[in-house]
């Protein structure tokens, strides 16, 4: 009897974290879309459209752009292959909804604290582009074409720095459970000095700028955002819709850089756990500190993304091979080193 | 049930309760917008001018970059592994890492060389 109660309890919970986490993912895109894409950006390139509806700060701007895609046509261009046309959105924003699956937010507060987490955060993020293949190709036009051959090509080139700067992290937490690296975090120390346990951005600085510049590829931002670049391709793959589906990209993009984030804060910068605070209080304030650190991190994304100009495409094929890739493998032999010598 | 499999369950209830949600957006989206169709709305969009049906042959530049791929990507679920348990498997298993990382960098290098990391 208890043991089906406890399988009750458990599938009550798992629905409720699964609302939790539905609500999280679209709301964690309008927060990033709306301090950074919108305000943000408006600040650092004196953009004064979106700082002008409604008065204090264009907040009126957000509610407007959603307002405005729910009163758009949905258009399938007559050339387009109809139903991978329809559907490609869904793989894209489904692949961001299936990254926080392991993304934990406190020391139960997980939906699923897998074994393989970081590499199951990242095999599923790469989902997305077969969503993108395929919108390029069924919308029956040459830019969306183009843009997708783009991004398939740029994750392939990025998806290598991206798993290899983990690893070092991996090898230092031996775990890749998400929550394990934080707790190995929490409970390091620095030369024998516990204070602030041990955030992992001191000791693998070179695996975090690694992440982070792959990351900006794997989503592409500038300057790594020639899949969408809005002066040669429009739009890319994105050029044919509109409405709806065009939101599910907008929120598969924005969802994205979220779950990177975090996933950012939870490997270098110690996740949800805060220096001095532990069980219940640690529940509680553990999405909130999370949140910070993810705001810090999104921040540095964004702030890159403004300040740069877009790369060539052969520059950017260069950069992961020629560079990232190298600097990776030689990071992780260096860290293997030490961690067994010492 | 265990908890591994608890787990992988956890993820596919999820899969399937993201899919609902976004239906049910699709669904409201359908109610809430408008429908006027016009032919003129239903030509691929290049960039003002008429299109031209059909497509040319283009160069798939990184046929290359996708063998190198598969390469590495193979690298890495066999560094991940050992990565866990770094310090149990200890020296000999260090080393016998470095060397199998730089017979793949070999590969690197010599792709290099070739002249096939060059997007042209």
């Amino acid at each position: 009897m208890s043991v089906l109660a406890l399988e009750i309890g458990w599938g009550w919970m798992l629905a409720f974290k699964a609302l939790v986490i539905l609500l999280i993912v679209p709301l964690g895109a309008l927060v990033l879309g709306y301090t950074f894409l919108l305000k943000m950006m408006s600040h650092m390139q004196s953009r004064l459209g979106p700082m002008d509806p409604g008065g204090f700060h264009g907040w009126f701007q957000l509610v407007g752009d959603g307002l405005k895609f729910l009163q758009k046509e949905d258009i399938i261009p007559e050339d387009a292959d109809r139903r991978v046309f329809a559907f490609a959105p869904v793989i894209v924003v489904i692949s961001t909804f299936l990254m926080f699956v392991v993304i934990p937010i406190g020391p139960v507060a997980v939906v699923a604290n897998l074994d393989v987490g970081v590499f199951y955060a990242l095999a599923v993020s790469s989902l997305s582009v077969i969503g993108v293949l395929m919108a390029g190709w069924s919308s029956a036009n040459k830019f969306a074409l183009m843009g997708a051959l783009r991004a398939a090509g740029q994750l392939i080139a990025y998806e290598l720095p991206l798993l290899l700067a983990v690893v070092g992290v991996v090898m230092q937490a031996g775990t890749m459970s998400l929550q394990g690296i934080v707790s190995a975090q929490q409970n390091g120390s620095i030369f024998g000095w516990s204070g602030i346990g041990n955030p992992f951005i001191f000791t693998q600085i070179i695996g975090f700028l690694l992440f982070m510049i792959a990351a900006q590829a794997e989503l592409s931002q500038t300057p790594f955002d020639m899949p969408v670049a809005e002066s040669e391709l429009v739009a890319g793959y994105m050029v044919e819709y509109s409405g709806f589906r065009f939101l599910f990209f907008f929120i598969g993009e924005f969802g994205t850089a979220t779950a990177f984030a975090a996933l950012a804060a939870t490997l270098f910068l110690g996740g949800w756990s805060l220096p001095g605070v532990h069980g219940l209080s640690a529940e509680l304030l553990g999405p909130l500190v999370l949140f910070v650190k993810l705001m810090g991190v999104a921040f540095l994304m964004f702030w890159v993304r403004f300040t740069y100009p877009r790369l060539r495409e052969d520059q950017l094929q260069a950069i992961a091979w020629k560079f990232l890739i190298p600097i990776a493998l030689a990071n992780i032999i260096v860290t293997a080193i030490i961690k067994v010598a010492f | 049930m265990t908890q591994f499999y608890r787990n992988y369950l956890a993820v596919a209830v999820f899969a399937v309760a993201a899919l609902g949600m976004v239906g049910a957006m699709l669904g409201v989206g359908r109610l809430v917008r408008p429908n006027r169709p016009q032919p003129e709305k239903y030509i691929a969009y290049e960039a003002g001018s008429d299109p031209i049906r059909g497509f040319g042959q283009s160069n798939v530049r990184y046929y290359v970059y996708a063998l190198l791929f598969v390469m590495f990507d193979v690298e890495a679920v066999f560094i991940f592994p050992w990565a866990i348990n770094l310090e149990a498997l200890g020296v000999s298993a260090l080393i016998s890492m470095i060397v199998f990382i730089l017979v793949l960098t070999l590969g690197l290098v010599y792709a290099w060389r070739k002249g096939v990391l060059r997007w042209a």
